[in-house]
This record gives C-alpha cells, structure tokens and sequence, in this order.
C-alpha cells in the first residue's frame, strides 16, 4: 500500500502501529482508522497505558520477571517453594508454567537467550544473578526450562557449567510425544528421544 | 512405486499443464527452451522439496506471476499419496502429503527418493569441494533422517562459533568450548555416515564405470575429513589459536571433501572430458544403486538431456536395463523425439511420450502397455 495519505496525523499514527511486530501497513491503518471511531476518552486511556507502561514497568530484584512492585508476586509469596527455581527466557514462559498449575516453586527470567550471532552473550543475561542465588544456599534444584533448539542448549550448557560446582541438582524438561498426538505423524527425532527414555507405565490416578 | 500425475501451476514457464506418467519410461521431447527440464525439476521438488537447479524457490515462479504449485500422486499397489508443494513470494513454503502439512521440510526428504542426472552435475568435478560435499549430504539424507538434522545443528553452531571467532561479538569465555561439545557428536555422526556412504558407494562405481567406459584405467574415491587423523574435540581445541587469527573455523566436517581418482591421478586435472562424462554417470548410477539397496525400491531416475552424456549404444543399453527391472520409473528429455522414440520402440518397453512446443504439451503418445 504505496497509497499517500490525505492527513500528515494518520500517516505518523500508520507508521507508528506499522513498526510493531506482527503488524503491516494495511492492518496499522485498520487499526488508526478504528482508533479514530472510539470516544477520545478510551484513546486517551490508551495512549496513557502506553506510555505508564513504558515508564512505570519494574523488573522484580529476586527473578527478572516484570512485576509492579521491586518484588514480584511470585517471589515474595511465602507459600512458595524455595528450595526449586525454575530458569526461563521470558515473561510469557513464566506465565506459560503457572498455568499448568504443576509447579510450585520459584522463577528465573533470563531475558533471552545465548546467540553470538544476535549479539547476545552470557553477560548480556541474567545469569550471575541466578548463580547468586544458587550461591546463598536455600536451592536445592534448578529446572532448566528453555526452547528445544541448538541456542536453547547453548544456553542450557553453559548455566550448567556455571552451576557445576554448587550442591544443586539440574533438572531440565521431559522432551517426548506431545499428549493427544498420533504416533504416524510425530517427527522421528521427538518419537526417538521418546523411546530412548521411556518411562515406567503407570495408571493415570497414581500419575 | 510410482509417480502417476503431476499438476504444475504457475510453475517456471507452465501456467497451467496435467500430466499422467507410465510406470516404465516417460519422455519429453522438444527443442532447446520449452520447459522439458522444468517438468524433471518439478519431481525434483516432490522428492526434495527443492529445486535441483536454484537455490532460491522464487525463481522457480513464472514470470509475472507471484505463486506456484506443483501436485503430484504416488501410486503403490495398494494406496495413493498426493504431495502438494506451494510457494507464494514473502511467504514459507508449504508441503503437504495427504492434505496434511509438515512441520518440517526435511520431515518429507527420503519418501520419494529419485537420482537426477544433468548435464549441470560436471560442476562435480570441475566445481568446489562444496558440490561434493551436496552430493554426499543429497544421497544420506535420502536414507537416514537423523543426518539432516545433525547437520542443521552442526551448522548452526558452527554459525555461532565463528561469530564469536570473528571477534566484535559479546565477552564470551567459555563459550567456544560450549560449541564445540555440541559440535562433536553432530560432527562423528556426519563423518561415520560419510565414510560409510564412501565406502558403499566404490565398488558399485568401480562397477559402473568400467561398464560405461570399457576402458581399463583404475579409478578411486577418497573420502577427506579432518576427522579421520584424531579426536575432533581436541582438533578443535588444539586449532584454536589459528581459528582466533583465521576468524572462522578451521576444523571440521564443513572442511571435507571428495578426491576423485584416475589411475592414481586427480579426475579434474588430469581426466580427458570423455572420461570426465563416464565419472559423472557412474557417480549418480552409484548413488542411484546404493539408494536402491538402502530403501529396498528404486528410485525415479532422472535424465536429463540423456545424449549429452551417452550415445546411441550405450542409451539402448541404459533402456534396456531399466525393462529388466534394474531402475525404476525413468524420466528422460531430449531434443530428437525420433531418435528416442525408435529406441524405446526396439526395446519394446512401457513408455509415454509427450512433444512439448512453445504452446507447451503438443502431441502424447504411448504405446498401450498400461
């Protein structure tokens, strides 16, 4: 859409909404034209959150996660498991965890993930916060819950090793047939790690 | 197994075009530039999910259009497969069998093996140590899915280590180790399906090429990797200072290479282009027997332009072979639709026959053994 716009405003508020991800310059424009139907009383308050988000957000002191307060909800929840942390890349695995309601135990956000290629080393993150923690004793397991892919073992690897010399068992998640799948079109290499660690068969009410 | 239909839409210089096939020999004749070879490059892509000629799937787009779509129906005995192959510009390729989409391309490569032969594969011998290490990875790949996925890996990291190596990158100590413990198992399995594939592969050659050649010289090939002479852990650490000056990595498998022999002597240099032709076809007849061996059907073979590497002779031969059951379906072009036709009618084989013009399919003729 190489069309010019009648207004130098929409055109700045099409730009805008088009340098999101995911976003395009006919849906941008959708969404400008949208905008400019709701009562401008609702934009405002759009806009606002916007901006108090940005100026506002508070990265929790103890995980990483994004929280509103200097610690987050998870962390200062005394009900909580300390003794178990479990590392992810980001807020949605977080959030992705919890809803399992399986685990009971405390996060670590890393904020991404080792790729050179990207630009993204160990020091760029929070991995020296998490071998503070590990170092002040209370942790007994950390549970490496990263994507299964090559940068997603780099980065299990080398918390690893960082981790290799305190008394802490290093668990990392189960990798096999996802539930409800078909054998016939599961990949072969997920289907294989499947058969190389089976398990112990066991009545669903004992699971 | 056999191919049965194809469909192309869209496709290099095809708007629209359905073809049925013979289960013995399919022809396409023509002059130079009609598209013959666009029809075996859209099998090609059914067994591949890839062109064999371009890297890049949108100059397999007709032109002026932004889209293609190739479909075609594997028959067996007893049931049917339709694949599907679409590219649409900016978009991901989609592969589909039954209707039902892959995850992954690579999940595809091996179901429907076929072995081309073109005049392009001389780069072979005369081009860079890369187009022999393709063919390796062409071949296993046909037969063994854990080796397409360690090589991604390996070449992912691989990636990853040289960035480091080419130093503007994050602090990283500790981290070259790291990759290179993800690189070595990735790197023995490629290296043992490498050497194993080698060493299946010379006696069917030695094989082939004294029947095509007649000739008496010895000829060889000679699988070189740096991981034949040592533990590659220790090569990788051990070549660390050079990789550092070197700003890449050094040691490897992405290093290998195919030393093709005649009489003692490099193939590339000292081979005369006759010979050269004869290395070439007993290669791909090679690989085509070893797929044969390894899958326990034969492969579609694919000739492409079949006279620029054979006479007269030594076509009926290859023809008469293929009655006998030795290869399966073929798919040959040439450009003397009289000089084909005569064969296949002496050899009294299953064949379909299709003239192709600048109007695209202008005459189909078989001979009725369906």
């Amino acid at each position: 859409m190489s069309s010019r716009f009648p207004s130098r405003l929409l055109e700045e508020a099409v730009n805008e909404f088009a340098s999101l991800p995911g976003i395009g310059r006919k849906t941008a424009f959708r969404l400008v034209m949208h905008l400019l139907r709701r009562d401008s009383g609702e934009v405002r308050r759009f806009g606002e959150t916007v901006i108090r988000l940005r100026d506002d957000v508070c990265y929790c002191s103890v995980c990483h996660g994004i929280s509103d307060t200097p610690m987050c909800e998870i962390c200062s929840d005394q009900s909580r498991d300390i003794s178990a942390i479990c590392v992810v890349e980001n807020v949605q695995d977080v959030m992705a965890v919890e809803n399992t309601r399986q685990f009971r135990g405390l996060y670590h956000v890393l904020g991404g993930i080792i790729s050179p290629v990207d630009g993204i080393g160990p020091s760029d993150l929070t991995i020296n916060s998490l071998e503070e923690r590990v170092r002040s004793g209370s942790v007994r397991e950390v549970i490496l819950a990263l994507s299964t892919t090559m940068e997603g073992d780099t980065t299990n690897f080398y918390i690893y090793k960082r981790l290799s010399g305190y008394d802490v068992r290093i668990t990392t998640l189960a990798r096999g047939v996802a539930i409800g799948d078909v054998l016939e079109y599961t990949d072969e290499i997920t289907l294989g790690q499947s058969i190389v660690n089976r398990r112990l068969f066991s009545l669903p009410s004992q699971g | 197994m056999h191919l049965a239909r194809l469909e192309l839409t869209n496709f290099k210089n095809y708007e629209g075009v359905s073809l049925e096939f013979s289960q013995g020999f399919n022809c396409f004749v023509g002059n130079n530039g009609v598209g013959k070879t666009n029809i075996l490059d859209a099998i090609h892509y059914l067994s591949l999910t890839k062109s064999f000629f371009n890297s890049s799937d949108t100059l397999s787009i007709r032109h002026g259009d932004d889209y293609f779509m190739i479909r075609g129906t594997f028959v067996t005995d007893e049931n049917s497969d339709e694949l599907f192959c679409a590219f649409q510009k900016t978009k991901q390729k989609v592969f589909k069998l039954n209707g039902r989409e892959y995850q992954r391309m690579s999940d595809h490569v091996g179901k429907y093996p076929v072995v081309m032969l073109s005049p392009a594969d001389s780069t072979l011998i005369t081009g860079g140590s890369e187009e022999r290490r393709r063919f390796l990875n062409l071949i296993i790949s046909q037969y063994d899915p854990s080796y397409l996925e360690a090589h991604m890996r390996y070449n992912k990291a691989l990636m990853q280590r040289n960035r480091i190596l080419r130093g503007s990158g994050p602090d990283n100590s500790g981290l070259l180790e790291i990759y290179d413990e993800q690189m070595a198992p990735e790197a023995e399995l490629i290296h043992s399906a490498r050497r194993n594939l080698t060493e299946n592969l010379l006696p069917l050659f030695r094989s082939y090429y004294e029947k095509i050649s007649g000739g008496a010289e010895k000829v060889s090939i000679r699988y070189r990797s740096h991981l034949g002479s040592g533990d590659f852990r220790q090569q990788l650490a051990d070549s660390r200072v050079r990789d550092y000056a070197m700003q890449f990595t050094t040691m490897g498998i992405h290093r290998d290479d195919l030393v093709f022999e005649i009489d003692g002597h490099s193939a590339r240099t000292n081979a005369s282009q006759g010979q050269q032709k004869s290395f070439i076809v007993a290669l791909k007849l090679a690989k085509f027997g070893l797929i044969t061996r390894m899958i326990g059907f034969a492969p579609a073979l694919l000739l492409d332009d079949i006279f620029d590497k054979f006479d007269q002779t030594r076509v009926e031969e290859i023809i008469r072979l293929a009655g006998s059951g030795e290869f399966g379906q073929v798919f040959i072009t040439d450009t003397q639709q009289d000089r084909i036709h005569r064969i296949l009618d002496n050899t009294g084989v299953d064949f379909r026959l299709y003239r192709i013009g600048k109007k695209g399919i202008e005459e189909e003729i078989t001979n009725g053994v369906k």
